[in-house]
């Protein structure tokens, strides 16, 4: 096996990480039918097989942490404070008023951090103004009337280079400030970037505010949309993190060795029951892929020719799920299996779906054992 | 004139012979896929089968089965089947083994399916 997963790989890429991890664990890896999209089950593992299989998407991601998502972003922050000098550098050029922004940036790396420079800025206003500094409109105000206020300013920022820390409110404020010492007419651009960056905030305003890009005016990464989809999501459908949590389990198949030649497959009509299929239907299923014959006997017991081992038929019993049983749309396992017109249609009982399935198939089975016994039979 | 209704229309033009012999094509009309099935079955002890079934017919069956005896070291040999066309068939398990030595030669393994346990 180990020689053969390097070839699998390209082809199993596509595929989820758990699914590459239910394969590697079968010994048949290679059978695995890239063509359907195998649910992930562990029918079998009730008996302490069970593979850790680790978080795969965002969805599971939280389900595993609860509301550890938020505690991430608050990882990934500082990091991306950083992140956000070299946007506005790559921004920089892009937007007329780059050359004031870069200004202020320079400030901001001096003393600890951008923060600085913007909390100069509202605080200069709401000492003036008594403005509120989240209303970027009265700011252009405040900032016209900066000539006044200019002494203050320069007090101000000391102060609060002392106090450090407010909220980042990025470098909106910043252009502001620097223009204004130099030109009225600049503010006229600052505004309409100030507008710009209003609507682009709006969305993040509705929401919790922890994201990351709140603070800045970067781009939001696919991964931080992702998590913050399936924040709101699972905020406002709770039950989705309980209910869909449990897995697809079945007792494991009991073999048991009758005599040197047959094995006799014990719980076959639990099992049966327990995926909702017909006994003959998984009976025919076992006998084409394992090859074999056999006969159900008095107490509903199959008993299959030739040896077989529990994990063998369990392989083949998982295969079948994936196969019979679980729906290729949703994964649920809730289906039903009905025939019309010599063709099999499995129908999901959950999200609807319906689908024609392949009718079980002995291949070609090669002579075996004596001839004359099979002449006689 | 050309009347297209009135024209003759073959809806199996197209249809390729999946084998070679007509039988096992109108046999897996229907059935949608042409596997290369790669089976198992049980001898009396240890010992096994496999046989390989639904070659492409591009593929020389004899010349594939000496590269497989060879390669494998088993013996095998060519059963002409009514139903399934011509099928491989070689001693013990070679079934990860056909399958990897399928894929390396250009088979896409998606058309490979392998059965038993």
């Amino acid at each position: 096996m180990a020689s053969e997963e390097p070839l699998f790989d390209p082809s199993l890429k596509k595929r989820s990480k758990k699914k590459q991890v239910a394969f590697s664990e079968d010994p048949l890896g290679a059978d695995a039918d890239p063509t359907t999209p195998a649910p992930i089950i562990d029918d079998t593992t009730t008996n302490g097989d069970a593979v850790d299989l680790g978080p795969k998407t965002v969805h599971e991601q939280m389900k595993q942490n609860g509301v550890g998502a938020g505690a991430d972003e608050d990882v990934l922050e500082p990091k991306e404070s950083k992140e956000e000098d070299d946007f506005k550098a790559m921004f920089g050029d892009l937007k007329k008023k780059k050359k004031k922004k870069e200004i202020p940036l320079d400030l901001g790396d001096d003393a600890s951090g951008t923060s600085t420079p913007t909390t100069t800025a509202p605080a200069a206003a709401l000492a003036t103004d008594d403005l509120d500094f989240s209303d970027l409109k009265k700011k252009k105000k405040s900032s016209k009337k900066k000539g006044a206020a200019f002494d203050l300013e320069a007090f101000e920022k000391e102060l609060n280079q002392s106090k450090a820390k407010e909220s980042t409110l990025a470098g909106d404020e910043d252009e502001d400030v620097v223009p204004t010492g130099e030109h009225l007419d600049d503010i006229d651009e600052a505004e309409l970037g100030d507008d710009i960056f209003d609507r682009g905030e709006a969305p993040a305003g509705v929401d919790t505010g922890s994201e990351p890009w709140l603070g800045s005016d970067r781009d939001y990464t696919y991964p931080e949309l992702l998590s913050r989809f399936y924040g709101s999501l699972h905020a406002s459908n709770p039950s989705l993190l309980t209910s869909s949590g449990k897995r697809y389990t079945i007792a494991p198949p009991s073999i048991h060795r009758e005599g040197n030649k047959k094995s006799i497959f014990a719980n076959i009509s639990d099992i049966c029951k327990r995926m909702h299929r017909q006994p003959e239907h998984v009976i025919q299923y076992l006998f084409a892929e394992l090859g074999t014959t056999g006969s159900v006997d008095g107490s509903g017991r199959l008993v299959i020719r030739g040896r077989f081992q529990q994990k063998q038929i369990e392989n083949v019993l998982r295969r079948y799920i994936v196969e019979y049983v679980t729906c290729k749309t949703c994964k649920s396992p809730d289906t039903l299996l009905t025939k019309e017109n010599r063709i099999f249609f499995m129908a999901c009982e959950s999200c609807g779906s319906r689908r024609s399935v392949n009718a079980v198939k002995t291949g070609f089975q090669a002579q075996v054992g004596k001839r004359s016994r099979n002449r006689v039979g | 004139m050309s009347v297209q209704n009135l024209n003759t229309f073959d809806p199996f033009a197209d249809e390729a012979d999946p084998r070679g012999n007509p039988r096992g094509n109108s046999q897996d009309v229907g059935s949608q896929q042409d596997y290369i099935h790669i089976r198992i079955q049980q001898r009396n002890g240890r010992k096994t089968l496999t046989t390989l079934q639904g070659l492409p017919k591009e593929y020389d069956a004899k010349k594939l089965l000496k590269a497989f005896k060879k390669e494998f070291a088993c013996n095998g040999t060519l059963v002409e089947d009514e139903a399934m066309g011509q099928v491989i068939q070689l001693q013990g398990d070679q079934r990860t083994k056909i399958s990897t030595f399928l894929t390396e030669e250009g088979i896409p393994r998606t058309t490979i399916k392998l059965h038993g346990f």
